[in-house]
Order: C-alpha cells, then structure tokens, then sequence
C-alpha cells in the first residue's frame, strides 16, 4: 500500500473542507471496498477523510419519506423495522449482498460508491480505461461474463455491483448530497452514470461533495415485492442477473409496478417501459413474459455473456411471480 | 411454495452426525482433535508464525507476461525505499548449488523435467512466475518496495489456450521410455470392442483449472542458523521429503537442514511439491542474513503452487442391451507447463472399476506456457471420475436402467486390471445403505418427473475409488514413570487428525488412555515419514505407531518377567495381552499379574523407556489389489427458469477399512463432499489468453462454496477392517471423500432437468 494521510472528522461541512484541501482525497466510511482497492494500488489516495464519526446513521419518517442517513450501516438498515415494514424491497436487496461481515461494516453511502468488480479494473497488469483512460477495455474482447448488456460503450463494459442500489433505484430514492457548495438532491436513477466515453466516472457526484442521506418516498410497495438474485453460489458472489420488483396489486390487476434490474449495466438499470406494460394488467405469467420482453430490448451480448438475454428475461419473469405470491 | 430450497433449508445436522451416527463397533470411540483447542484457540502456530529475532519479510513480484524474456529491471526506487534491505532477481542472486549441478532437480522429483528455478535466469515461463523478492523490515514495507519496481521485457508468443493447442497434445515422457508406465497406453481384451457393441455412449468431458485454494496462505520462514545450517518453517505436506529436496538443493547434509511444519492450515496437495518461493526465501535470507518470512498473496496461490489441470476426456462406452459393459475406451489431455510433466492417474479406476472385458486408456499431456499442476485432492481419480460415472449414468439412462443396478450388473469381485483379488471390497454396503439414506426410492427414471414446488428434483450418485495406499513410517514411542506416552514422528497433519487418529491407536494397543498420549508430527527431526498425500498417513503411520506400541509392551514384559515370582507369567503373556490400567501393567484376564509402572522403573533405575519402530509395506502387496472405495449420492433442487442449483442432501458411504478415528474421519468425508460441491458447481480459474493471464484469482472470482451452499451432509461408514492392506486394518480415505462427488451432483441435475453437463462447473447459465 502507497502511503497516504488520514484524517477524521464529525461534521460534513469538515469533511467537505478536509477532502477539498487535498488534490487526490477520498471519503472512507467503511472501508469494504475502498480499502482492497488501495492494497492492490487501484486506488491511491493521498489522503484519507474518515466520516465514520458524522452523525448520519439514523433511519426515520420525515414526512411522506423515509430518509436513512449515509453512514447508517447495511444490516441496520435490512433489520429496520421502518424499512422491513414500508420497503421491504430494500431490505431484501441488502440481505442478498455481501455477506454479513460486510454488511456489518458497509455503509449506505459506500455500497453507492462502490466501483465494479470487473476482473480487468481490478488488475492493473490489464488494460481497462475506467482506471486508467486510454488503456483499453480489457473485457470487451476478454473473459466478459458478468459483463454488462444494456448502455454499454467501446470504452467500458463493466457493470455496477450494488444490490441495495437497484432496489432503490426502483423505488424512486433521491440522494442528498452536501458540498461546498452546499446541499443538493440528485434522483437516484441519475446519480450513477454510463460509460460512454468517461467511464473513469461512476457517477455524478461533483468534486468533493459527500452524500449525507438516501430518500425514499412512501409507497404502495409493501408486499408484492421481490428482490432475486442469480449468481454463481448460493451467497458472496455478486450478481450474474439480479432483478429487483415491486407490484401494487388490487383485484388481481396491477395497479402499479416497479422494475429494476442488476448485473446488466454501468448503473442500477431500471425498466420504465416495462413497467408501463405492466400496469393495468392482471398479475399473470403472460404479462410478466411480455413485460420481460419488453425489457430487454436494446440488450446486447458479448462474447460470453449471451446467456445474459434468457437468464434476464426468465429472471424478470420469476422476480415478478414470486412479487405476486409473496411466501 | 418453497422459493429457494437452499434458503430454507434446516440448518445443518453435520455436527449432530458427527457426533452420534458412528457405529463405535468394538475399537474405536470418538475423540475430539487433540489439537482442536490449539486451533480454535489461536495457539497453534502456522509457519508464518515464528517471530525469530531480527526477522524480515519478503514479498515477490511476479512476471505479467506469459512468454519470453525479462530484458531489464529498474529496482532503484525500490532500493531506495525505507526499510527495503534487498531487491533480488536473477541479475543478484547468489548462485544455488543444486542449481549448478544438476539439469533435472537433485532431489527425486514429485514430478517430471526441471522445476523453475527460482531468480536463475532471465526466462519466463508464464503469467505469474516470481521474477523479483523484496525484502524489508516490514511487510508493508516490502510491498510498498514490490510496488516501485519495473520490470521490462522482451515478449515471446504464447500458448495458454487449452482449447486452441489440443492437438499437440503429446504422450509424457516417462510413457515413452516405460510402456509399463501407469500413464502409458492400456489395452486389456478386444481393442475395437467399442465398434460393435449394441448400445453405445460417446462422449466428451471438461474439468475446468480448480486451484487447491487451502484457507491457509502458503508460508515459509527461512533461517540460517549457520552458513551450512538451515531451519524452515514452511507449509508443506511433508517434513522430510522437504528436508531432502532442499538439502540436495544448497548441497548440505540432510542433518544441516530442519524443516517444521507443526500445523498446516489446509493443503489438498499444494505442499506435495517444493516450489520456487520456498528457494526465493531461503536466497533471501542467505542474501540479507536475516531470517526471512515469505506469505504468498492469494492472487499467487494460483501460479506459484500448483492447481488441478484443465483437462479434457473422452468415453466411449459399450454394452449389451441387458446393461453388461461390453467395451470401455477413455481418453484423457491434461495440461502441464512447459518445464515440467505432471501426470495423474485420471485413467487408473477406468481400468479396474467395473467388470468390462475390453477397456482402451490412453493419456496424453498439453504443454502449455503455465505453471505446473500438481495434484489437488483426489487428485487424477476425481477428475477421471467425472467422466467414467457420468458415462455409466448415460449409458445406464440410455437401457433404462438403474444407475445403481447398472453398477451391480458390472460389479467386479476381483480386479480385472492387475487380475488379483480384492484385499477387501465393500462397495455393495455401501449402495445398500446410501439409497436407503438418501430416498433413492423417490428417483424416477425419467428426467423432470419430480418436483418440489416450482424446483426440479432429481437425484444422482457416483462411485468414488482410490488406491490404499502404503509407505515406510517411523514412530519412536517413549514411556515415562507416571505412565504417559510420548509418540514422535515427521509425518504432517494437513487437516486430516493424523495426531487425534494416531493417539487412538496407540491407546487402543496400549489401555493408555488418550489424555495420557501425545504425538509429536511435523518435524523432519522425527523418525522417518513421507508426505501426507494419497491417502497413505493412516496406513503408513499407523502400523509404525502400533509397531512402537508393541516393542515398548515386549520390554516391559522381559524386564517385568526377570524379576520372577509372581511376574513370570509376564514371560509367556501374548502382546495383546498386555494391558495399562491407571499407571499398571497388567496381564489381561489375570488379576494376579500388576505390576506398577513407576516402582518397576525404580527398581530397575530408569527414567523412561523408549523404542523407535519402523514399519513396512508387505508382500500383501503383490498378491492383492488394494483399494479404498466411496459412494456419494445427492439430491437436487434446479430452477428450470433460473438455473439455480441447490444441493439437497448428500450422502457419503466410505469403505476405508478400519476407522481408526470417527470424528476426524466424518469431518473428512464432510469436507471431500464440499470440496466435490465446488467442482460441480462453482470453481473454475480462468485465462485471459490474449494475456496467459488469470482473471478469477480471488475468492470474490473464484468460487469456493460457503455455507450456503453446502446442505446435509450424511457419512457412513462400512467400517469393516483390511488387515491385509495394513496392521491397523485402515485403507485411507481423504481422497475418496471427494471422488465420484462431482459426477453424482451432475447426474442428479441430469435426473432433475434431463440436461447432461459435461464441462464443469455448473453455473445457472448452464441450464436455462
């Protein structure tokens, strides 16, 4: 590990000004990811601004929103009463994550943050442009498995490795962020971006500004809800398909619907026009098959990833089954 | 509506089983590991763990190219770094003596051609060889040094892609000088017996690199206590074949070089070879003077260790249309690197499982720009395994037969390989009890019949065999006055118990009861032991122990029967007969005949007694056939839109002798199961070959089961003994805990899904 300063702070405001002071200075909450990336020399920061001291671990109603403060950590979130009861989507999706160890450690800010796994980013005897631009998609021509099917760009195709992030962006969370200057709110489905030709970038967060809370409206979405995740064992493995649905049924009609799928693309991919096909129709398999159709138009397969466009359409289709039979 | 099987299921009765399903027929009880509170208390110390005066660490820099030449490196920086005492390469390396001497490695090598030679020259060989070690006062410090170094070179074209290179695939060498070879061409009866036969499977399997993967990181310390006196602490699976490999290596008399391995965290055959880190540390420490602490990253475990070669096989496979086997041909190409031959005996049970009168084996080797295989539990067996009983499944599929009446249709009561009997051979035990536990009642014949819920359910088995194996062992046993029993020997325990399992049979020999024994292992100071590997540590130790057991009873007897008196029925007592009781020595049945130990050492004026036995493989040897034999049955759960698998249950029955040690002996089966699961389902190392370069080289990629992953796992045992294999009536069984599991899983998702998988592992992507 390249050798870097360290510093804590309590309020964001400190935090905000640490980080702006240094060129190359990173936010460290809990560390899961971050701290790997620095041992193998993916990340160099020559200055850490620890936060875990900040007081943004509460989970609470404000109003027609729940709001979950960044550094509250993953399993608190999963094992909220609050958020078992009003968005049970979200906590399935950060059970399905990590493993507990992990989720004991990770904060909601920081499964944000988190950077892809792809197996070239995290080498850096490969090419890969989202470490270093200009070197080349390793995983273009390369072993692309787990490789992203929708938004992908000649530059990258890696995909994002958060669970709790597709849940939330299907259930319309907003991000708060606070930075010099000042707060601002970002809608969850533009916090993180495609690669298009600036991969290096995950996501929109301006220089220096650090995300403080997570909003999630409230919903019709307590109980039809699912939360499946395909992989490659039964748990720590990230998501070769994961897909997060959330149903308002009333007389067996669909009265609304959300739709969200992982292990995909550069950012939690979330499936409006599917959804819209959803809506207004019973809770059938055959609507569950056409909206899953309608889903993955645009996909597009690379080398060893083609089984992606049957296993994400089936994985839609039984997301959606299990939504309407909750167990 | 059951939604994920895996999910719901019970937690796991393994420890209830352990504890209470073993049949303590007459000999052996359950013993918790002797060492257990060692380990679960962190008192052990693993070979990272000696804190010796003045140590320093290194950390390697490995090659990222997979062919050519290193044409410079920049090691400036590096050297400049705070606290980096060396940077050391080829270019200033002191020379190794064995080096210089010798074209084919002095010591008698685990595998065939050069070994690498560590930091000798500028060659590369492939992706991931050790090029550079950094050393310095810290850990991190090396690292941070490792990081600064540059490395130019002149790149050759490689060959990594198995695939692609197939056919230069070429028969080894050792097949070429000796056609008796295990690995030369085979053919017993009708060599085109294939083409006639009237029903017929040909078929072809791929089994993935699987890298050994131990949870512990191979370690060495290396200390010169001298310039001619070595010391090693290092992870390996034998003390003395270590001792001689590098005592040959820097040209010292074995005596001058002491190798401890105390505790090894897991090995599965990574430690059954000397690599080039173990040489890199002991360089380093001669360089700087210093001992050396050299701990492998886990990226390196998978190319400076060794790994189950990719290997590709063919079966064809004949038989009559009422199930008798007609003809078996089985092909088999593994990997090996460009230096070294590995072979395995992938072909060995295709010879001698089942009663077909024309069997054909030929193996080959691919050479490719890799590192050297090496043979990783169950080794050839497990992978040969998957191919022969996934082809006995389809051919018994294809005449509507029961896989396991297909299996006693063609049940041999001899070997038709060596055509000797059997030592002993169980394997129709083991059916009966497995299907019984297993339900194998509930399996129908046709594919996708059953279902739980949305879920598939199909069931599977797989027949599992390995050869009881036996080598020299040494034990010296010591007695004190107060009637405790010292035991020494170099052997290692890589996991197995062999401490737990060898203090039962001392005790059972004996009467002393286990609190009063210790045996000491994994010292090369030690009398004689070989690796731990290929099942073999039971059957070696074991008669060794017994034999050291039985020699210090004979001098008791002759120094308690001289004195006279009531002791002279001791002269004619039968060794067997001869029992401790509570610090006595007593004649069994006779309740005359005690004699207290401590007055019988006071009386003759000794402190201890000691005797050292050596003991043998016998001629047994050449009149029989000896093999340790395994059944595994599972039952799956597929989700026919998803893919997903879930082991239900497994079953294991072993046929291993004698169990000397039932806790130890479940906990191996339980393991060799999980191990099977990861074949099945989840491992696999794979290579970029633009780069001849890993790309799954962590545990996030590479896929070990966890938990979940791993159901309930039911062991039994035949437990009957083979006294013709080894004294103690023991054929081993570390190996066949994990033989035949991969197929039995694959051909359960056959029975689940009707879809037959013959290049592993089964990921959900497989079966949608």
């Amino acid at each position: 590990m390249i050798q870097f300063q360290y510093v804590r702070t309590s309020t964001p405001k400190a935090a905000v000004d640490a980080v702006s002071k240094t060129q190359n200075a990173r936010f460290i909450a809990g560390g899961t990811n971050l701290v790997d990336l620095m041992k193998r020399n993916i990340m160099t920061p020559e200055k850490l601004v620890d936060i875990n001291n900040i007081p943004l671990k509460g989970i609470e109603q404000q109003g027609n929103k729940i709001v979950i403060g960044a550094l509250a950590l993953n399993s608190q979130v999963a094992d909220s009463k609050l958020v078992q009861e009003k968005l049970p989507l979200l906590s399935q999706s950060l059970n399905a994550g990590a493993s507990a160890q992990i989720r004991n450690m990770a904060t909601v800010g920081g499964n944000m943050m988190q950077r892809t796994r792809c197996n070239y980013f995290y080498d850096t005897a490969m090419p890969c442009n989202k470490r270093e631009p200009g070197l080349g998609c390793g995983a273009l021509e390369g072993f692309n498995r787990m490789h992203a099917i929708f938004g992908t760009s000649e530059k990258c195709i890696a995909v994002h490795p958060s669970d709790m992030c597709i849940a939330l962006v299907a259930l319309d969370a907003t991000v708060v962020a606070a930075g010099p200057k000042g707060e601002r709110r970002i809608p969850f489905a533009e916090f993180h971006r495609l690669p298009g030709d600036t991969p290096e970038k995950d996501n929109n967060l301006m220089e220096n500004e650090l995300i403080t809370a997570i909003e999630i409206p409230d919903n019709a979405f307590t109980r039809n809800v699912h939360y499946l995740k395909i992989r490659d064992r039964a748990s720590y493995a990230f998501a070769v398909i994961s897909v997060a649905a959330a149903l308002h049924i009333e007389n067996n009609t669909i009265k609304d619907a959300r739709l969200a799928m992982g292990g995909v693309s550069h950012k939690p991919w979330r499936l409006s026009e599917a959804e819209k096909a959803l809506i207004g129709k019973p809770a059938s398999e055959k609507t569950f098959r056409n909206a899953a159709e309608i889903a993955m138009q645009g996909a597009k397969a690379y080398k060893h990833n083609a089984f992606k466009l049957k296993l994400g359409p089936n994985t839609i289709v039984q997301a959606l089954k299990n939504a309407a039979e909750p167990v | 509506m059951l939604r994920n099987p895996c999910e719901s299921k019970e937690k796991s009765l393994n420890q209830q089983i352990m504890n209470e399903a073993f049949f303590d027929k007459k000999d052996y009880k359950s013993l918790d590991r002797v060492d257990g509170r060692l380990k679960v208390t962190g008192a052990a110390r693993y070979s990272a763990e000696y804190q010796l005066p003045g140590l320093v660490y290194a950390v390697l820099v490995e090659s990222k190219i997979a062919k050519g030449t290193i044409k410079s490196i920049d090691s400036r920086a590096a050297e400049r770094a705070p606290g980096v005492l060396a940077v050391i390469s080829h270019v200033n390396a002191i020379k190794v003596p064995g080096y210089q001497t010798s074209n084919q490695h002095p010591s008698e090598p685990p595998v065939n051609g050069q070994p690498l030679r560590a930091f000798y020259d500028n060659n590369v060989y492939y992706n991931g060889q050790p090029i550079v070690a950094v050393v310095a006062s810290t850990l991190e410090k090396a690292q941070f040094g490792a990081s600064l170094v540059k490395i130019q070179y002149e790149k050759e074209q490689h060959k990594t892609d198995f695939d692609a290179n197939m056919d230069n695939a070429v028969l080894p060498a050792q097949a070429k000088k000796n056609p008796k070879s295990p690995v030369a061409d085979y053919n017993r009866g009708d060599k085109n017996a294939f083409v006639n036969a009237p029903v017929k499977i040909d078929a072809e399997y791929v089994l993935p690199t699987e890298v050994h993967n131990p949870m512990e990181l191979q370690a060495i310390t290396a200390y010169w206590e001298a310039d001619d006196r070595l010391t090693l602490y290092d992870k390996v699976q034998g003390t003395q074949p270590t001792q001689q490999h590098f005592a040959k290596e820097w040209n010292l008399p074995p005596e001058n070089v002491k190798v401890i391995a105390t505790f090894v965290g897991g090995a599965f055959g990574n430690g059954l070879h000397n690599w080039p880190h173990e040489t890199a540390a002991i360089i380093a420490a001669k360089q700087v003077k210093k001992p050396v602490k050299l701990v492998l990253t886990r990226e390196q475990m998978f190319t400076m260790v060794g790994y189950r070669p990719y290997t590709w096989q063919k079966i064809q496979m004949g038989a009559t249309k009422d199930g008798k086997l007609v003809a078996i041909n089985h092909e088999s190409v593994g990997q090996t690197s460009s230096y070294e031959e590995f072979t395995e005996s992938t072909l060995q049970q295709t010879r001698m499982m089942y009663a077909s009168p024309n069997v054909n084996t030929r193996y080959r080797i691919l050479k490719l720009d890799v590192s050297t295989p090496i043979w990783m539990r169950g080794p050839g067996e497990a992978t040969g395994a998957f191919a022969l009983e996934s082809a006995m499944d389809e051919m018994a599929f294809s005449l509507g037969m029961d896989p396991i009446e297909f299996r006693l249709m063609n049940y041999t009561d001899s070997d038709p390989d060596k055509q000797l009997p059997w030592s002993t051979k169980y394997l129709k035990e083991c059916y009966d009890a497995g299907k019984e536990k297993i339900g194998w009642d509930k399996r129908k014949m046709q594919p996708g019949s059953v279902r739980s819920g949305e879920w598939l359910v199909g069931y599977g088995m797989g027949t599992g065999t390995f050869g009881a194996n036996r080598g020299a062992a040494a034990v010296r046993a010591q007695l004190d006055a107060d009637g405790n029993l010292l035991m020494q020997c170099a052997i290692t325990d890589i996991g197995p118990g062999t401490g737990t399992a060898m203090v039962q049979i001392a005790s059972n020999t004996t009467g002393i009861s286990t609190d009063k024994i210790i045996f000491q292992l994994g010292n090369s100071q030690f009398p004689k032991a070989g690796n731990q590997g290929g099942s073999s540590t039971v059957n070696s130790v074991g008669p060794a122990v017994q034999a050291a057991c039985n020699a210090l009873k004979e001098q008791l007897k002759t120094m308690i029967a001289s004195k006279g008196g009531s002791n002279a029925a001791f002269a004619s007592a039968k060794k067997e007969d001869i029992v401790f009781v509570n610090g006595q020595v007593q004649i069994a049945g006779n309740d005359s005949a005690k004699v207290d130990i401590r007055t019988l050492f006071k009386q003759n004026n000794i402190q201890k007694m000691e005797t050292t036995q050596e003991s043998r493989p016998d001629e047994n040897r050449n009149k029989y056939s000896m093999y340790a034999f395994s059944m595994h049955f599972a039952e799956v759960h597929v989700h026919p839109l998803t893919g997903q698998v879930c082991v239900k249950k497994v079953v294991c029955c072993g046929d291993a002798g004698t169990i000397i040690s039932p806790k130890t002996a479940a906990n191996q089966m339980i393991g060799g199961a999980t191990g099977g699961i990861g074949m099945a389902l989840t491992e696999s190392a794979v290579i970029d070959h633009r780069f001849g370069r890993y790309v799954t080289k962590d545990f996030a990629e590479y896929h070990v089961p966890v938990h979940a992953d791993v159901p309930h796992i039911e062991v039994f045992f035949v437990n009957k003994p083979d006294t013709l294999a080894d004294p103690v009536g023991s054929k081993g069984l570390g190996e066949i805990a994990i033989i035949g599991v991969a197929p039995a899983i694959a051909n359960a998702i056959f029975n689940a899904t009707g879809k037959r998988i013959r290049e592993l592992p089964i990921t959900p992507d497989k079966l949608i």
